[in-house]
């Protein structure tokens, strides 16, 4: 079994509530950060740590802490990035109804580490009734006295909002996120300048993801260097993952960074192998905007070595072919799902979502989604598939933010890895009307040949 | 404070710490100067929007010379000592901006014979220059309803590309905005809160530095064609704004009144609603001589299809036709 930090007391009857969660270890490390830490030493096991940010790039979360300006007499702020609304991923919802002090308690510590005396949690507006969840654990923990003025009668001062979206994907971009949390329209802003310099009100920002704030709590308790520990390489400590798809056990599981793909899938403890006896046939494994890769590049890297639940396995052979863990939304298809329809899908979501601030998103994602919408329904042509490359390469890294890249990047790997399929869905319109026709006749991925001298 | 050295497409210049690569490519002049759909000068936090502008970095400066991964809008990418840009000189740049303007285009009307702004659209001078012959796009384009935004002007929203300009003329130069963007991705489009409500002395300055036909001066409407108006550049005494114009005529008659436009496309100095609207009577302007065209639009200049870059020098546009 691996070792939890996050879901420990999951099954706890109560956990949801202040007292099961103050008798189980809770609050422990505002006490500990609070009254034996300065805010610089907390930083500094943060650093140790080696955690890195949940919310899909992975950045080192002590550096980020690291680089917040501090100019005199101007207020720091933290955010709380729970929009989850990438296709595929909810952990952050199920840890923040599952646990929700986990969050209160990991955003007191981290706020007294960044010197902020007003932080926000924005969380999408779908998750209308887990705001009411945070709503009363912030005012359980309030009541007893882990809020509010002189926090322990050590002089800290720290008030905690919750803010509801209004319901956009781009909400969850970090800049875009605190353009709604000002009142105003969610578009993302140009960088730089950078939320560490001026994010909130124009003043120094840390925004950090619902997971990456609920492990600091473990690593103030235990150490950064006890946190180090699990892990392999620079992908330190757990990581939630969302498992869906064609799975025996779908869910959100809690891993040891450095689990074996193959584990992960097939084995009782996670996912419990492919529902119904069927084969795999894809996975995207990090949510609906990382490459989706071929059942041969799952479990194993293209240099034939295992394949890792880690940053770096994950992302092994880059674009040719790897993927990524981003937000750890891991997505199994079996041999009777439609690659096309997928990326259709996936392409209709980022069409529908795109701010529209910058052309190559707002007018490429609309393009991309029509011309996979006709491949799908069987009235596309074989030049399609080259026009979905060429758009898909004119949008990424030529936009303002990663939504760009996020909705480019599926529809390449889609056709990189699953041309044939596109193919055949020129070839036989006729076989390809039903939505179901993977059911009679499966079309796996071809491995290509190896090049031999 | 000492200046910044920059090098584009292999054109060196020193320019003020602070300056952006747009800027500083448009002082060295129109040879390296990229084209620009979204910013504009007198507009604070415009430009990053359209992406035409994209550049390519080779060298970060002197102190890191490492590249930029990425490709990056040079109007709002500020210079650095050393550094080293490709425009033009650049495969990779002149194919992201085919792109751009093959996006800009999939949803745009193409309804240049019957539109106002024919002649002087920065699109069509940007497709002319940097684009593809043929839309690959075979979808149905988006078309919006056109609406009355105030008494003076008409929103054709179909032809917008939300290059966001207007909506800093509202935000920065209106008080008690009105004037923004709704709904998002493809359909966004520019609004006013309730229909009519641009009332502003000087809303009328959305309608110059919209690049393309979609803010129109509705006292102007197909009047007529601007390539048949003289433009002559006027003033008269304003106690709202400085009153320098340029008068468009056609024989003794004024059709029109805007402001004073550059190189670039951008006015000189906002001028206000009363001088733009109601002051159409040669009596009430000073007039001080035809105006030095500095526009650069290639219909205009008779230059469909020619090599040119995207800013023409201003001695090459035919004065006979304006005449
Ligand atoms: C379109 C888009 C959507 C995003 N959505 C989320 C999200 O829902 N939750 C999240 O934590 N990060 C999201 N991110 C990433 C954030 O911009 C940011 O990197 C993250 O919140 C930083 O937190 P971390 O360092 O703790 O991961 C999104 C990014 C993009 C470009
Ligand atoms: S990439 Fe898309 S979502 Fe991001 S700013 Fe541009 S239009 Fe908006
Ligand atoms: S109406 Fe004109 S100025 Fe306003 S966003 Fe559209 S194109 Fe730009
Ligand atoms: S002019 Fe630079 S992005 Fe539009």
């Amino acid at each position: 079994m691996g070792r939890k930090l996050l879901l420990t007391h999951d099954h706890v009857e109560g956990i949801q509530g202040y007292t099961a969660y103050r008798a189980n270890g809770g609050y422990r490390s505002v006490e500990k950060a609070l009254k034996k830490m300065t805010p610089d030493e907390v930083v500094e096991e943060v650093k140790k740590s080696g955690l890195r940010g949940r919310g899909g790039a992975g950045f080192p979360t002590g550096m980020k802490w690291s680089f917040l300006a501090k100019p005199d007499g101007v207020p720091r702020y933290l955010v709380c990035n729970a929009d989850e609304s990438e296709p595929g991923t909810f952990k952050d919802r199920y840890l923040m109804e599952r646990i929700p002090h986990i969050l209160i308690e990991g955003m007191i510590t981290s706020s007294y580490a960044l010197g902020a005396n007003t932080s926000y949690i924005y969380i999408r507006g779908e998750y209308f009734y887990v705001a009411r969840i945070l709503e009363n654990a912030i005012a359980e923990a309030y009541a007893n006295g882990w809020l509010g003025k002189n926090i322990l009668g050590t002089g800290y001062n720290l008030d905690l909002y919750v803010q509801v979206g209004g319901g956009a994907y781009i909400c969850g971009e970090e800049t875009a996120l605190l353009e709604s949390l000002e009142g105003k329209r969610g578009n993302p802003r140009i960088k730089p300048p950078f939320p560490a310099v001026a994010g909130l009100y124009g003043c120094p920002t840390v925004v950090n993801n619902v997971e990456t704030i609920a492990a600091v709590v473990p690593i103030v308790n235990d150490g950064g260097d006890e946190y180090a520990k699990i892990g392999i390489g620079r992908s330190t400590g757990t990581k939630l993952i969302s498992a869906s798809g064609n799975i025996n056990k779908p869910g959100v599981y809690e891993i040891e960074l450095g689990v074996p793909v193959e584990e992960f899938i097939f084995s009782d403890e996670y996912c419990g192998g492919i529902a119904n006896g069927k084969r795999m046939k894809a996975c995207v494994p990090g949510g609906s905007s990382v490459p989706i890769l071929p059942d041969y590049l799952v479990c194993k890297t293209a240099a034939g070595e295992d394949r890792l639940m880690t940053y770096e396995s994950l992302s092994d052979g880059g674009f040719v072919s790897g993927s990524m863990l981003g937000s750890g939304g891991f997505i199994v298809y079996d041999e009777h799902q439609c690659i096309v329809r997928n990326t259709w899908n996936f392409s209709r979501f980022y069409h529908h979502e795109s701010c529209g601030q910058c052309s190559p998103c707002r007018e490429g994602t609309g393009w991309m989604e029509r011309v996979l919408h006709r491949l799908e329904k069987g009235e596309g042509n074989m030049s399609d598939i080259d026009l979905l490359v060429d758009v898909a390469k004119k949008i990424e890294g030529n936009t303002i933010c990663p939504l760009g890249d996020a909705a480019a990047w599926p529809v390449a790997a889609a056709i990189r890895h699953f041309r044939h399929e596109f193919e055949y869905h020129v070839l036989h319109p006729d076989k390809i009307k039903d939505p179901k026709h993977g059911h009679r006749e499966p079309i796996m991925p071809v491995k290509p040949e190896p090049v031999t001298a | 404070m000492s200046l910044l050295k920059v090098t584009i497409d292999g054109k060196t210049i020193e320019v003020e710490p602070g300056k952006t690569i747009l800027q500083a490519a448009r002082q060295i002049g129109p040879d390296v100067a990229p084209p620009a759909m979204c910013y504009y000068t007198k507009l604070k936090t415009s430009g990053g929007y359209c992406r035409t502008c994209l550049v390519k970095v080779t060298k970060g400066s002197e102190k890191d010379p490492r590249p930029m991964p990425k490709l990056v809008a040079s109007c709002r990418t500020t210079v650095m000592d050393g550094m080293e840009v490709q425009n033009y000189s650049s495969d990779e740049v002149v194919e992201a901006r085919k792109g751009v303007v093959e996006f800009l285009l999939i949803n745009h009307p193409l309804d240049c014979p019957i539109c106002d702004q024919a002649g002087e659209c920065h699109l069509q001078d940007l497709s002319y220059e940097n684009g593809r012959s043929k839309s690959r796009y075979e979808f149905k384009r988006r078309t919006f309803e056109k609406i009355d935004i105030g008494e003076k002007i008409q929103l054709h929203m179909t032809r917008c590309i939300l290059c966001y300009r207007c909506v800093k003329v509202a935000d920065q130069l209106t008080p008690g905005r009105v004037h923004g963007v709704i709904n998002r991705g493809e359909v966004a489009e520019i609004s006013t809160y309730i229909q009519n409500a641009v009332d502003n002395e000087f809303s009328g300055n959305m309608i110059d530095v919209c690049p393309v036909g979609a803010l129109t001066d509705k006292t102007f409407r197909f009047k007529s064609r601007v390539w048949f108006l003289k433009p002559v550049d006027a003033h008269r005494d304003c106690d709202q704004c400085s009153g320098k114009a340029v008068v468009w005529k056609y024989g003794n008659e004024i059709y029109r009144v805007t402001g004073r436009k550059d190189q670039w496309g951008e006015v000189d100095e906002w001028i206000c609603n009363t001088c733009r609207f109601e002051k159409k009577s040669p009596s009430d302007w000073v007039e001080e001589g035809p105006r030095k065209i500095n526009r650069h639009s290639v219909i205009a200049q008779n230059h469909y299809g020619s090599k040119t870059r995207f800013v023409a020098s201003p001695e090459s546009l035919p004065q006979k036709q304006l005449s």
